[in-house]
């Protein structure tokens, strides 16, 4: 099987199913590319030597999948792509982790990622920035960029990342693959290094629909160790996985098309929204009018979030420890020599914002326009089954273009942080290249708890289109 | 616009030494951020509740029973000082 690496996970599970190939050698086959070709993309940061195989069974056994170094690996190296972690061995796996050994996937590594899930082009990592396999000078996206680029150059089928705002749907974007977010709760993140804990959700990052349907079968349900995790029944996700969109209402929110928008991004969002209604999918404008308010919103909230949960890297249970002789001289030290730049100024910023006398001017008040905003997208659904906009607002950027200016880079996530504070899931799917021919990303949001209408939605598209097909030619072969 | 000695204020509170060559860098940037998230103000948000979560913000109790997870062992060894099974810190009281 010489192009084994072209196919999607279900397509290889069924080849496994009809013993045209061997569930046993498989792995190794990923493996050996993945060593191979990573040294030029650097996503990965640890390709397991012994890859770890999973003892039960699905449709999906012996399929390989990567996971992005924030998500526990009992018995392995979890870095964050921080300093700080300094070889921390996780003692216990993530529920999702649990649940894919359960499915009998094979994990053959880690992806690098923004420290601790903070940016949006994978150049915050210690281990430096993962490369866009469709032009090596430009960025993955972030913050899970190893995934997308270790999925984009087929290093392996599909991997594991995670979302506080848009850190699985932009990078997918960037790297012309699928990235899905699910509702916030529709997933344990017992075992995921926390970022914001009213924002992080973990998804998976796929080529095609098919894949990433079976996934959400394997990793969503409710779970005790997370008590966020939401109490709703799972579906089989592969029902939805039926090429029909005539009964969907698509909200086009006039916001997300204004200035900023690169103009070719634009007209392959409305290229999709076209191809959607000629088979007979109806579309409808609509308004959320708070959209200008969610970056500052969001960095308000999740930098807070973030202050908070990153009290515990103190260099006393785990992590880098700076010798000191006087306690609170540890910890700043510790803390000041382990934390990279983008850390420290949310650190810096969340500890400001709910600092005496600033808490009520920022904090509360991003609580409160994150209710608005949260609304808007409910009464949105009181007309439309989902809202199509733009993933990104420009294709991928190149390496250092924006990393010396941390609002521009802000910016950047203007059109996926919204759904993480109302807590919606979404998705970004590949909906052509630009001049450049970089991918570029559209991205879809449902009603809470309706991941199906999405999947449906994509997978109809993905039924007429082939730009989830195209491989980028510098990891060909 | 944020000072030098708020910038100090902060690096305390969230006990990170910075160096003084990223007091001002660190200034800079904040006051930035800051005037740009201060477009909230533009908005009447006195009688909106506000949101913490999304979905499910009950809260889940379950009863206090002693389990052994056998983890200690394993949660030890990654601790970059020990002293038997003991994390190790400098005297805290004087």
């Amino acid at each position: 099987m010489k192009k084994f690496f072209k196919l999607g996970g279900y397509q290889l599970a069924e080849l496994i199913k009809d013993a045209k190939l061997d569930r046993n050698e498989l792995p190794f086959l990923f493996q050996e590319r993945a060593q191979r070709i990573d040294p030029l993309i650097k996503s990965f940061v640890e390709i397991y030597s012994q890859p770890i195989i999973g003892e039960g069974a699905s449709f999906l056994k012996g399929i390989p999948i990567a996971i992005k170094d924030n998500i526990c690996i009992k018995g392995k190296r979890i870095t964050c792509a921080s300093k700080i972690l300094n070889s921390h061995i996780s003692v216990y796996d993530a529920t999702v982790i649990e649940k894919l050994k359960r499915a009998g996937l094979v994990i053959l590594g880690t992806t690098n990622m923004d420290e601790f899930a903070f940016g949006s082009s994978c150049e915050n990592s210690c281990y430096g920035p993962t490369k866009n396999p469709w032009q090596l000078e430009r960025v993955s996206g972030g913050s899970s960029g190893g995934s997308a680029a270790a999925v984009a150059a087929r290093l392996v089928p599909f991997a594991l990342g995670s979302d506080t705002g848009g850190s699985i749907r932009q990078p997918a974007s960037f790297c012309g693959v699928v990235g899905f977010k699910p509702t916030y709760g529709r997933v344990s993140r017992f075992g995921l290094v926390a970022f914001a804990s009213s924002l992080d959700q973990i998804g998976p990052i796929t080529t095609n629909f098919v894949d990433c349907a079976y996934l959400l079968n394997i990793i969503c349900g409710f779970d005790k160790f997370d008590s966020t995790s939401a109490k709703v029944d799972v579906p089989d996700f592969t029902q939805a996985l039926t090429f029909q969109v005539s009964d969907i209402k698509i909200g086009i929110p006039q916001e997300y098309f204004q200035e900023g928008l690169d103009k070719e991004v634009e007209e392959k969002i409305m290229g999709v929204a076209k191809q959607l209604e000629k088979k007979g999918a109806k579309l409808i404008d609509i308004s959320l009018p708070h959209t200008e308010y969610a970056v500052a919103t969001y960095y308000i909230i999740a930098c807070s979030e973030a202050s908070s949960n990153l009290q515990r890297y103190d260099g006393i249970k785990y992590g880098l420890r700076e010798s000191k002789d006087n306690l609170v001289e540890l910890y700043r030290e510790s803390r000041g020599e382990g934390f990279g730049e983008e850390a420290k100024r949310r650190i810096f910023l969340g500890t400001y914002s709910l600092s005496s006398g600033y808490y009520q001017a920022y904090y509360l008040r991003a609580l409160k326009v994150r209710t608005l905003i949260k609304n808007d997208f409910q009464k949105a659904f009181d007309k439309v089954d989902v809202i199509l906009t733009p993933t990104s607002p420009t294709s991928a950027f190149k390496i250092g273009e924006k990393i010396t200016d941390p609002l521009s880079m802000y910016l950047s996530d203007i059109y996926t942080i919204s759904v993480n504070l109302a807590g919606l899931p979404a998705v970004s799917f590949p909906c052509g290249f630009d001049k450049n021919n970089l991918p570029v990303g559209a991205q879809l949001i449902g009603r809470a708890f309706d991941e199906q209408t999405l999947i449906r939605i994509g997978f109809s598209y993905q039924q007429m289109t082939d730009y989830h097909r195209q491989i980028p030619p510098l990891v060909y072969g | 616009m944020v000072d030098r000695r708020t910038v100090e204020y902060i690096a305390n509170l969230a006990r990170i030494k910075v160096k003084e060559e990223e007091i001002e860098y660190l200034r800079v940037q904040l006051s930035r951020i800051l005037d740009y998230v201060d477009k909230l103000k533009q908005l009447n948000v006195d009688n909106v509740p506000v949101t913490r979560g999304t979905f499910f913000t009950e809260n889940i109790l379950r009863e206090d029973e002693v389990k052994d997870s056998k983890l200690n062992q394993e949660i030890l060894r990654n601790s970059p000082y020990l002293q038997e099974n003991h994390f190790k810190i400098p005297k805290v009281i004087e």
